[in-house]
């Protein structure tokens, strides 16, 4: 038996819209699965069925009505239904990592400091984490003359394989994926298997979100299906 | 670096704050608590009471009720409208900064770019001019202003510049806790854009806290870690700074989201 990172037990979702009445869209319900260390765990179902609000409401980033998000960090373990918001915080610096759909450009920022900002967190001395930075982006083809400029100039998907770049870099024991190879090349997409696979390797519970379904076959190791976990619309 | 989350209590510990001005409301029964390290925005329409609830905590305001505590640097949790004159002066001079919507009233306008970050530090008790005039310039280079303008007063700075020498006047003692009242408010875009940059990294670098008032909620998105959001001077809606924008649940709130210009 594998040690669970994550656990979800009964979590839904749904948004109270104000300004349009009040009305009340559930998302999804009953939402339960795990994911243990060096398990790539893929969560299916088509657009809408609220895969993204799942990978958000661990993160933190939206609310959740019900149920237990339990983190398992090596300080003990948290439940970020009921987390105050610093515990949350120190969470995303030690134990969370997350590459979302688009790269939120800070003015004036390199690529090569967003890249290794997370690391620095970690407190990683400079040079390491400038090392790691650099082995990143070559790994995902960000060319080496683009290092020192923001990002905010790049392409869609140079873009995205910065903010990839970024979310890898972290050494967290829980990493989110949100699509991250919805706007790659298939050289890209290979380069972002093989950082999963290292991830895996290196023991990193993983829960991602994979439009692309050759991409889905070769990282994953359980597929839920988000569909099963449809809200009914409140009668 | 120290980051949000550091043990041993919070640094800051507001509850029940209330200020009415007659019988109109400034703000009222608030509370909440700040940790070291942490980034609190305070946001709302002008009128919410933001500005209010930001003088009471930095004690420039009287709060009619309620009891603001700080962690002295000693560790002891200390009720600041009970410390003295003496004692009250000290902290804004050496613990604390406090950044102003305007340059002007934070700045001395006729004493030089230099004499503006060196003063905070005479005020400290340092003494030799050479190390006075020595951090005055590396703080001024923090703020990216160019060494050959520490003998030029700030009345011959453009905005950007100014609100610069402001933030480095109040960072130069290493404050534990700066305050800031729309400390972006009135510049151009490109010019709030350098400085929210240079915030955000002295921030990081430094382990500050603050508490940073603004109506501006891309502001807060970039610089703080939570948010207070409030309304008629109360707080309606509070949390990590992302969850309140993007999964934003108080009617008010979701129109503030919603009325965000896209470009």
């Amino acid at each position: 038996m594998k040690l669970p990172r994550l656990e979800l037990f009964d979590v839904a979702k749904s948004f109270t819209l104000h300004l349009q009445g009040g009305l009340r869209l559930p998302v999804i319900a009953n939402v339960s699965f795990a994911a243990a260390a060096g398990e790539c765990v893929v969560l299916g179902g088509p657009s809408g069925a609220g895969k993204s609000s799942i990978l958000k409401m661990v993160y933190g980033n939206y609310r959740c009505e019900r149920g237990e998000i339990l983190v398992h960090a090596d300080t003990g373990t948290v439940d970020i239904v009921t987390a105050a918001p610093r515990e949350i915080i120190e969470l995303r610096r030690t134990t969370l990592g997350y590459v979302s759909q688009f790269l939120r450009v800070i003015p004036r920022v390199s690529t090569l400091d967003l890249v290794k900002e997370p690391l620095i967190e970690e407190g990683a001395d400079e040079a390491a984490a400038e090392a790691r930075a650099g082995e990143l982006l070559a790994a995902l083809n960000v060319p080496a003359r683009l290092w020192r400029l923001p990002p905010a100039t790049f392409s869609g998907g140079e873009q995205q394989r910065v903010n990839i770049a970024r979310g890898f870099a972290a050494e967290r024991p829980i990493l989110l994926l949100d699509e991250p190879t919805a706007s790659l090349d298939a050289a890209n997409r290979d380069a972002v298997v093989r950082l999963i696979d290292e991830k895996k390797a290196a023991g990193t519970a993983i829960v991602g979100i994979f439009h692309d379904a050759d991409v889905r076959d070769r990282v994953a190791d359980v597929v839920v299906d988000v569909a099963t976990f449809a809200a009914e619309m409140a009668a | 670096m120290t980051g949000p989350g550091a043990k041993g209590g919070p640094l800051l510990r507001a509850s029940g704050i209330t200020k009415f001005y007659g019988d109109r409301v400034g703000c009222r029964d608030i509370g909440f608590e700040l940790w070291p390290g942490e980034v609190l925005a305070i946001v709302g329409e002008s009128g919410s009471g933001k500005t209010t609830l930001l003088n009471c905590l930095a004690t420039r305001v009287v709060p009619t009720a309620g009891v603001i505590e700080y962690r002295m640097r000693d560790g002891r949790m200390r009720d600041l409208h009970a410390l003295s004159d003496a004692e009250r002066r000290l902290l804004m001079r050496t613990d604390w900064g406090f950044v102003h919507q305007n340059p002007i009233d934070g700045l001395r306008m006729t004493v030089s770019a230099g004499g503006n970050v060196g003063e905070r530090l005479m005020a400290v008790g340092e003494r030799h001019y050479g190390h006075i005039r020595e951090t005055a310039t590396d703080w001024l280079g923090r703020v990216e202003i160019a060494a050959d303008r520490v003998d030029d007063d700030p009345r011959s700075f453009s905005g950007g510049m100014r609100q610069r020498l402001q933030i480095a006047r109040n960072l130069v003692t290493g404050p534990r806790l700066v305050f800031m009242d729309e400390p972006t408010g009135g510049l151009d875009v490109s010019v709030q854009a350098r400085l929210l940059d240079l915030l955000r990294g002295l921030v990081a670098d430094l382990g500050l806290s603050a508490i940073v008032v603004t109506h501006d909620l891309a502001v807060a998105r970039l610089l703080s870690h939570r948010m207070l959001v409030m309304k008629g001077g109360e707080v309606i809606e509070e949390g990590l700074t992302d969850q309140v924008l993007d999964d934003p649940q108080a009617a008010y709130t979701q129109l503030l989201v919603s009325s965000i210009l896209q470009v």
